[in-house]
This record gives C-alpha cells, structure tokens and sequence, in this order.
C-alpha cells in the first residue's frame, strides 16, 4: 500500500485508487456478487417466461369450466383438477394447523425445555427435509390400503404430514417472539396460563402463525409425488371425499407424457394455473407478516 | 368485586410486634432463595392502606425480588422459594389454599418496561375487566381508567389505536390505566419511571400522589429523589455480601422524612449521602 502524497506533505490522499489493495477486492467481488446474482435469476426466470408464453396461450375459462380430454378429443379443460387441488389442500389444512399450531404452543411455551419438546423439537426438524415421496407411501399403507381405496382424503392426510413440521415450528417460533414482559403483563393482570396463551401470546403470535401456514399451504399445494399413492387421479368432478381425486400436479404429471400436442398444451396450462395459485398463497402471507406491528 | 374471602383472618397469624394500624400488606419474610441462592433475607414490611411506600436500594438488594413477592409474581420463577408470611389483609398469600392467580387480581403491578398487550388501547384498559367477567359498562369503566391514568385526553379520539403505537409514557400510562381497571387493593410498581423521560417521570409522579386517595402504592425506585418526592413511608434495602453470595435485606423503613433526614442506620446514612449506590 504506497500512498501517494500529491498536496502539500502531511495530507492524506483520499482519492478513490484501484492500485489499493483493499478497493480493488471490494470492485472484484461486487462485479462477481452482481454476476452470480444474475446468474441465478436466469433459470428462475426463464421458467417463468416458458410458463407464461407456452401456458398462457390456453388461459381462459374453459379451463375451469371443463374436464379433462381423452385421448385426441380437442378443447377440454381441468376444472376438476383445480377443485381437487383446492379441496385436497384445504383438507390438509385443517388437519395440520390445529395440530401444528397446539404443537407448536406446547413448544413454545408450555414446555419448551421439556425431553418431549426437545424430541419433538428434532423430529420435526428432520421431518422438514422429509423426502414428500414418502409421506405417500406412508399414508398409502396406512390409510388406502386400510380404506381399500384412493382418496381426497387420503391426500390430504399425505400433505398434512408434509405441512405440519413446518407449522408447528414457525408457530413456535412466533410464540417464543411475544416479548416475555407481554406474558408477564398478563400473568401480572391475573390471567392462568390458558388465559395468558388464549387472550394474549397467541394473538399477538397469530400474524407470524398464519405465516407459517401460508407457506405450508404453497408448499404443498404443488407437490404431486404424494399423491401419486392416495389421491391419484380422476377424470371427473369430485363427488365425495372417499374416491380417487383430481389434482393439477398429478394432471400436469399425466399430461405431459402424453403424445397429444393438445394434452401437453393442457398441462403447460395446468403449471402455470398451480404456479398462479402458489404465488398467491406467498403474496398472501408476505401481506400477512407485513402487518405486524 | 371481592373474589378472596378477606372476612375471615387466618388463626395462626402472629401479631407484629409493632403493631401497624392500617396495613394493607404485611410481609414477614425471612428469606427468599433462588434454587440454593439466597435472595433476600430478615425484612419485615408493612405496606399501609393509602399510602405510598418507596422502596430503595443499591442495585442486587433484593427490593424488586420483595416487591415481586407481595402479589406472587416471583412463582413464575419455578425454582422461587419463599420463607415467612405475607399478609393481605390478613391473609396469608402464601398459604397453601390460596390461587395465586386469584391474588395478582387484588394486587395489581406495573412493571419496569412498558408493557401493553398488542391490541387496541380500549382493549387493554378493558383486558382485566373481561378477565373477571365484569358485568356493567365498559366504555364508562374504561374512560374511568384512562382519566385516573391522566391519558384520556390524549387517546379518546383513538380509542381502536394499538397500545404499542403510544409514545413509552404514554405507554406506561396506558398499563396504570390496565391496572387500575379492576380496582385493585395494591398497586405494585417496579422502577415504573426508569424507562422513561424527566416529563413523563414527572407525570407519572403527580398521578402516583392522586392515585393513592384511593389505592395503596409500593414503589421500587432506583431514584432517591423519586422516593423523597412520592413516598410516605420509604424502606431502604441493603446488599450482605458476608456469607459469599449476594443477599439483600431490610435495613430499616421509617417516614420518608425520617429515612432521609435522620436515619437510624449507618448503612443508610451512608446510602443516603451518596456514599455508594
């Protein structure tokens, strides 16, 4: 580092200098940050683009509106698979949330440095990475076979497994984030613990809470390898809970083996209705945490 | 909106031997441990009906330990152990049928750090009424409140506000009003001014000194000044460090007057002087 005295002897030189050493791997590594960052927005959004220009050729209401097509009929829609999905989801929901919330509230603050919390804690953890194959399988030999048949019901207990590590450990977390001195406000005015976790942790944690099942929801709303084993697939609007359902991710799956141009275009569509409907749970929980006080 | 059976004083209640006459509290506690750690050891208060008491002291004394103990706060530390009585009106806090819960419904407490719920101001104030599923008006209970804690003028117009959006006085007013809603007995407050500003310390003072027509206050502070300006009655609290730990004590309590200007004590001669703090 030589620096270069060009005023009067005893002033600093305080000019920008790529000849030091520590300016010149700040430039190099802001040129190779912008160039890595860029690099990984292609793929995103190219998918993106393909979506958009091949998917969005078909988007229109008889999509919604009609069944799927056989074979080299033309025309035809997927307006079973999105109830399905819708329906298998929400199914899903309402078996995961309250147990990851109750989970997630004995975590984070009935017990939350018990053996059981630790354990749950951990198996939880592991249970986020878990392979989404093997929920169906799980949920295959232990529902459908024992039902004797393939199901919305199934696949949403299939997606429920999937969903409640995570809602279990974001509520957790949003609980263990209401200050301690709130709970002590609440203890202090009088309250038992179920009215201090009722009356003020869980409403102060719910933006947080609701979050978490946000994104729990758009994870799986698009995950099909599930359903592969306990859905599966139907050509006809839903009926009842008990039969074999309709989902996008199992008709894009479908579809896009087919060798009909008209199927394929069909199961473009289909992706970017899902990715429509994934980034719509995302936007929903962004506006959600955003009102956090 | 008496919940405790406050009619019928417990048998085994040993007289003070200075017989105070209108105590609202009376704690004789000879030691509070920590798991093995001895907290605070020997300090027999009495906290008189309408009157403020100050507590003060060097900083591991013990006095917010004490204050803590009065309404039971201290349980919800699970190794918390407390030797001796507390008499709330003749009862024993301590004794083995009483809900602590029920008790912390009688004896209010303001703490340190601001603390309102997140939810609308109106809410909070009427937070405690809900709990013991209070029967009458609200918005006038509420207004009450607000007005007793010195901040309705400035939050009527914003009543369905959040409480965390108020400045911190504002704030610390807001958790008076939340305590006071229910008409408590005692009011406990833990350095309830050490988060704020000169102005807002100020108001909180004056409301303390109104406060009392109709509640009884114990006051930690961490300022002397505070205490000589808001006490009737101040206990001062000292530290032994003789048998190794930290463990704190009460080295006397008198009139407020007599503890600054002729204390009994060489402690709190020195204490008061400035000697160490």
């Amino acid at each position: 580092m030589v620096a270069v005295m060009t005023e009067l002897p005893g002033t600093p030189d305080l000019r920008h200098s790529l000849g030091d050493r520590r300016a010149l791997r700040n430039t190099v590594l802001t040129v190779l940050l912008w160039v890595v960052a860029v690099g990984a927005a292609v793929p995103l959004v190219s998918v993106l683009y393909m979506l958009i220009t091949r998917g969005g050729a078909r988007l229109g209401t008889a999509l919604f509106t009609q069944l799927p097509p056989a074979g080299l009929e033309m025309g035809g829609g997927f307006g079973n698979a999105v109830v399905g999905t819708l329906v298998i989801v929400a199914l899903a929901t309402l078996i995961s949330v309250p147990f990851g919330i109750l989970g997630g509230v004995f975590l984070g603050f009935v017990a939350p440095e018990s053996k059981l919390a630790d354990a749950t804690r951990f198996i939880a953890k592991v249970l986020t990475g878990f392979p989404s194959i093997l929920a169906g399988v799980f949920v295959y030999a232990s529902l459908v076979l024992w039902m004797g048949t393939y199901s919305a019901l199934a696949g949403g207990v299939a997606l429920a497994v999937l969903m409640l590590p995570t809602i279990m450990l974001t509520s957790e977390q949003s609980i263990r984030m209401v200050p301690q001195r709130m709970k002590d406000a609440a203890f202090g005015m009088g309250c038992t613990e179920t009215q201090a976790m009722l009356r003020v942790v869980l409403p102060t944690a719910t933006p947080g809470i609701l979050t978490g099942v946000m994104l729990a929801v758009a994870g799986a709303a698009g995950n099909s390898a599930p359903l592969l084993f306990t859905a599966l697939f139907s050509n006809y609007w839903i009926s009842s809970l008990g039969e074999p359902t309709a989902s996008l991710a199992i008709l894009i799956y479908n579809f896009s083996g087919m060798p009909f141009p008209n199927q394929i275009e069909l199961a473009w569509a289909a992706s970017l209705v899902l990715v429509l409907i994934v980034l719509a749970f995302n936007v929903l929980s962004r506006l959600i945490s955003a009102r956090r006080v | 909106m008496s919940v405790l059976d406050i009619a019928r004083p417990a048998t085994d209640y040993v007289a003070p031997q200075k017989t105070v006459a209108a105590a609202a509290i009376d704690a004789r506690i000879s030691e509070i441990h920590y798991g093995k750690f001895l907290a605070v050891r020997d300090t027999n208060i009495a906290i008189e009906k309408n009157k403020i008491t100050g507590f003060i002291g060097p900083s591991g004394c013990g006095k917010s330990t004490v204050l803590r103990s009065l309404n039971r706060m201290n349980d919800l530390i699970p190794s918390f152990r407390l030797e001796g009585q507390v008499q709330f009106l003749g009862q024993d806090i301590y004794a083995r049928n009483i809900d602590p819960v029920v008790v912390r419904r009688h004896i209010g407490m303001v703490f340190q750090q601001p603390n309102p719920f997140s939810m609308s101001i109106f809410e909070n104030v009427a937070f405690g009424l809900r709990l013991n599923r209070y029967k009458g008006d609200y918005k006038q209970r509420v207004e009450y409140a607000l007005r007793r804690a010195g901040l309705w003028d400035e939050v009527k117009d914003k009543l369905k506000e959040n409480g965390l959006a108020l400045s911190g006085g504002q704030q610390q007013r807001l958790c008076i009003a939340r305590a006071i809603a229910t008409e408590p007995t005692v009011l406990l407050m833990d350095e309830p001014c050490s988060a704020l500003d000169p102005i807002a310390t100020r108001i909180i003072e004056e409301l303390m000194l109104d406060l009392k027509k109709d509640y009884t206050v114990a006051i930690v502070t961490h300022n002397m000044q505070q205490a000589m300006r808001v006490a009737d009655t101040t206990a001062f609290f000292s530290v032994d460090i003789s048998r190794g730990g930290r463990t704190g004590f009460l080295c006397e309590a008198g009139d407020t007057e007599q503890i600054f200007h002729d204390p009994k004590q060489d402690l709190t001669k020195r204490y008061i002087s400035g000697e160490f703090s």
